[in-house]
């Protein structure tokens, strides 16, 4: 697009440039906000790892600075996000990462004293919808919802194996997941999840159907202003969409929008559903951000990141109706080339 | 000290070894002995130059020259 | 005048990988502590050396009253000893109000030494001997029941005494925590802790005032103690209805956290635990709601430990050497090791530089002088570049560290309190060979 004198400027930074096999949003997020006709935007990356993909797709991320780890709590983000808004204007900042969310909703408010606006769940929402609450919140607000059991030691398995039966979907705490089918195999990947991600671990029982995932955004007062649901076409060995096609279905809407006003959603989120045989709906996950394929949406018709940014400035935003349906992405893999000085600049100095 | 020759240093502190693709970042101080390095300084005017400019004994500085060579040998930055 | 030195390092550039132990943000220096310079308290006293503030133990002390005295009428604290031997500490709680609670006969001599009444002693433990009970019967401490045959033993101890021993249950509980602490008291769900009320009730020797139930400890969830005070006071209603005894104080023991993080949490401690004030509300809101009448409400005692005294103990130390390990890591020998700081078995203490540095840090594994393997502080840190001689501040050590003590390898340092005018006091002797030998005595075919 190009740039216009009657658009204002906007700077807004988006973390989660993770573009890989198991890509986080942040790419997908940016690709649907450049296509904003709201604002000539400025994007600035926010990165963990110095090799993540957005840092080096120079035309859709303006400049990159490197956040610390989550783990190193907010005293240490709150100071490198002041640093970096000394240097940029920073007027809205869209996180992407389940790991990261928390220390973002406990700034908020020290954000928006620096003149940075975000749109998150609030720390209730994001614990009611935790993998380890969901059963619960399943039960609440009368979503189907898998039996499942939180799991502190190996020594459990057999007793979790006999209540939820096989196979076994064990889930680590933040990511990842397994499916297992004998004591055996569901003893090693406890080993290796735990060993990730820490206990407690999640075991599921497996529901067999159609895997179905609805992109959405609520806004805060119970709204779902938009909804796209997507079916997974082909999956890469890790579980992940790579490619994947928008549905019509009333009851999938029905869902979202039920789901968005019971919790008073605020924010981006996707449901991670089953369809059963008998066309049970049944929500696996529920994330509190958007998912990697939010591209689809702006595609089909339904800009979500793009809405979201009016959200956080506080403009109005209208219920979007209609979609393309039948509107497909298909991923692909492409090698971006850099140079060595640059990804120093990155690893060293942390900026790029 | 020899740096194996092929060995790319920038004034930011940057090390880079082109036979293995690895990138090292220096602290100011190791920069600036390995900048001397490449000029053909010898180690013990290097040493004499870095007392004489710094705060620091002369046995903390063999002490930390010898861990220094210690990093170089470990990260196969120098010629054997 | 010289350019400031720091020893040459390298850093290789690596893309990393999101993992829980990601490195932690470089430390701003302590200078001074309680506004006594560090290397003043050093040159005074010696490395290592721990240091209380006194003003921090009485703020916590008053937040906790605070927290819990706001939201009900009757709060009591109970300070407990384990935590910290160090009676400068006990007798400062003391003089703010706290009761003790302590597990052993060598506390509770130690609580009336630092000038307790027996009365307000709680005398908890699984392991009482015969004459530990006699001893607080004499006293008039309020004993509170582990097991059944420590309930038979005492009340064989009270068949032959004038005055009814005071005794309180210590029951166990399903809060919702995992794992559920099952091994001190008596069960409530199986039945055990009401037939063991009904015996003590029953047999007429012994005088039941309280109820008692410590969930675990480090519990991150105030909703847990809800939960726990809310089946204690159905409890106490029931014995108030079914054996016409009234229930005079409910004991919800402590375990609450402080803001050190434990190893392999995800996020820093002080981000994720929760404010005392959330467990005072989830206590006594369920406590308020139980129906006890307005005007016999039980006593709330709390027996709080580490959530009185962590934040008021540092510990100062010295780098005695640097060195690089085999594959290549930085390893920073300290002059105090797990022999001091216990808990770093189970926390990653914040470690500050007590002086300037730049911003090059260098991963390090932290090491303590002891030649014993175990002997590791932290598999990795991010530290300036120490050189021997500097000395560092580790933070919140003021729980357990000071009773757990050993005097493996090393002897116990010195330890000072800073009062709140800001003088410094000697309050613990750094140990002598003398010390530790007094009690030895040597054969005399061996001399």
């Amino acid at each position: 697009m190009p740039p216009s004198e009657t658009r204002p400027r906007l700077t807004v930074a988006v973390t989660g440039l993770n573009a890989t096999d198991s890509p986080g949003p942040g790419v997908a997020v940016i690709r649907a906000l450049r296509e904003t006709t709201d604002f000539d935007l400025r994007i600035i990356g926010l990165s963990y790892e110095a090799l993540e993909p957005g840092i080096y797709l120079r035309e859709l991320v303006d400049k990159t600075y490197q956040l610390p780890y989550p783990a190193a709590g907010t005293a240490a983000l709150l100071a490198r996000l002041a640093h970096i808004r000394e240097r940029e204007e920073v007027a809205v900042l869209i996180p992407n990462f389940d790991a990261e969310l928390f220390n973002f909703i406990k700034l908020e408010p020290e954000l928006r004293a620096l003149g940075i606006h975000t749109f998150l769940p609030t720390l209730a929402q994001l614990d009611a919808r935790d993998k380890l609450n969901l059963a619960a919140f399943g039960a609440a607000h009368g979503f189907g919802t898998p039996a499942s059991r939180p799991m502190h030691s190996a020594f459990e398995l057999p007793a979790a194996a006999e209540t939820l039966g096989w196979p076994l979907v064990l889930k680590g705490r933040y990511y990842d997941a397994a499916v297992v089918h004998s004591l055996a195999q569901a003893e090693q990947a406890f080993a290796r999840l735990s060993g990730l991600w820490g206990v407690p671990l999640i075991a599921q029982a497996f529901v067999a159907g159609q895997e179905i995932n609805i992109a959405g955004l609520g806004d805060g007062h119970g709204r779902c202003l938009s909804a796209v649901p997507m079916r997974k076409l082909t999956i890469t060995d890790r579980g992940k969409a790579w490619a994947g096609i928008t549905l019509e279905d009333e009851a999938l809407l029905a869902l979202a929008r039920r789901f968005a006003e019971a919790t008073r959603w605020r924010g981006g989120f996707e449901l991670e559903l089953i369809r059963t045989a008998s066309g049970e709906l049944v929500i696996l996950e529920i994330n509190p951000r958007f998912p990697a394929w939010i591209y689809l949406t702006a595609a089909a018709g339904q800009n979500q990141p793009a809405a979201l940014l009016r959200l956080a400035l506080g403009l109005p935003v209208p219920m979007m109706e209609g979609y393309a349906v039948g509107k497909m992405f298909v991923r692909y893999a492409w090698d971006l080339i850099t140079d060595h000085t640059e990804f120093q600049q990155v690893a060293a100095l942390g900026e790029l | 000290m020899k740096l194996k020759p092929n060995i790319a240093t920038s004034e930011a502190g940057f090390i880079f070894n082109p036979a293995t693709g690895d990138s090292f970042a220096a602290n100011p101080l190791a920069a600036d002995i390995l900048a001397r390095a490449k000029t053909g300084l010898d180690a013990a005017a290097i040493k004499a130059d870095i007392l004489a400019r710094y705060d620091v004994a002369p046995g903390q500085l063999e002490k930390d020259w010898d861990d220094l060579l210690a990093q170089l040998r470990d990260f196969n930055l120098l010629d054997q | 005048m010289k350019l400031p030195y720091e020893r040459p390092t390298l850093r290789k550039l690596t893309a990393g990988a999101l993992h829980k132990f990601g490195p932690r943000p470089g430390a701003a220096p302590t200078t001074a502590l309680d506004g006594v310079p560090v290397a003043e308290l050093v040159a005074r006293f010696g490395s290592p050396l721990f240091v209380l503030s006194e003003r921090q133990l009485r703020r916590s002390y008053q937040a906790a009253v605070r927290a819990f005295g706001t939201r009900y009428p009757a709060v009591q604290l109970a300070w407990s000893y384990k935590t910290n031997y160090l009676n400068a500490v006990c007798r400062t709680f003391h003089q703010e109000g706290a009761w003790a609670e302590v597990v052993s006969g060598m506390e509770l001599e130690k609580a009336l030494l630092n000038g307790v009444p027996g009365p307000h002693i709680l005398f908890n433990g699984p392991g009482k001997r015969r004459a530990d009970l006699e001893r607080a019967c004499v006293v008039d401490a309020v004993i509170h029941l582990d097991n059944a045959d420590e309930l038979h033993l005492l009340l064989d101890v009270a068949a032959g005494r004038a005055a009814r021993p005071r005794v309180a249950l210590r029951v166990n509980l399903d809060a919702g925590t995992y794992p559920q602490w099952d091994r001190f008291g008596f069960n409530l769900e199986n039945g055990e802790a009401w037939q063991a009320l009904g015996r003590v009730v029953a047999s007429g020797r012994l005088a039941l005032v309280g109820l008692h139930c410590h969930i675990g400890t480090y519990v991150l969830q105030p909703k847990a103690y809800g939960t726990a005070a809310t089946k204690l006071a159905a409890l106490a209603l029931r014995c108030q209805r079914e054996l016409h005894t009234t229930i005079q104080y409910l004991d919800l023991g402590g375990g609450f956290p402080s803001t050190n993080t434990l190893k392999g949490a995800y996020l820093p401690a002080a981000d994720t635990v929760p404010a005392l004030d959330e467990y005072a509300e989830a206590i006594t809101g369920a406590l308020l709601g139980a129906g006890f009448p307005s005007d016999e409400l039980p006593l709330l005692v709390l027996e709080a430990g580490r959530a009185l005294v962590d934040d008021a103990g540092s510990l100062i130390g010295s780098v005695l050497a640097n060195k690089r390990l085999a594959d290549g890591r930085r390893a920073t020998i300290l002059d105090f090791g797990v022999n001091l700081l216990f808990t770093s078995f189970w926390y990653d203490h914040h470690i500050s530089p007590t002086r300037e540095f730049s911003s090059q840090t260098e991963p390090t594994v932290l090491y303590g002088p002891l030649c014993m393997n175990i002997d590791q502080l932290r598999e990795s840190i991010a530290l300036p570049l120490l050189a021997p001689g500097d000395t560092v501040v580790v933070h919140k050590v003021g729980a357990y560290n000071m009773s757990q003590w050993q005097q493996f390898i090393n002897l116990r340092p010195n330890v000072v309190l800073i009062d709140e005018a800001g003088a410094v006091h000697l309050i613990r002797a750094a140990e002598t060979l003398e010390y530790l030998q007094q009690l030895e005595r040597v054969p005399e075919h061996l001399l």
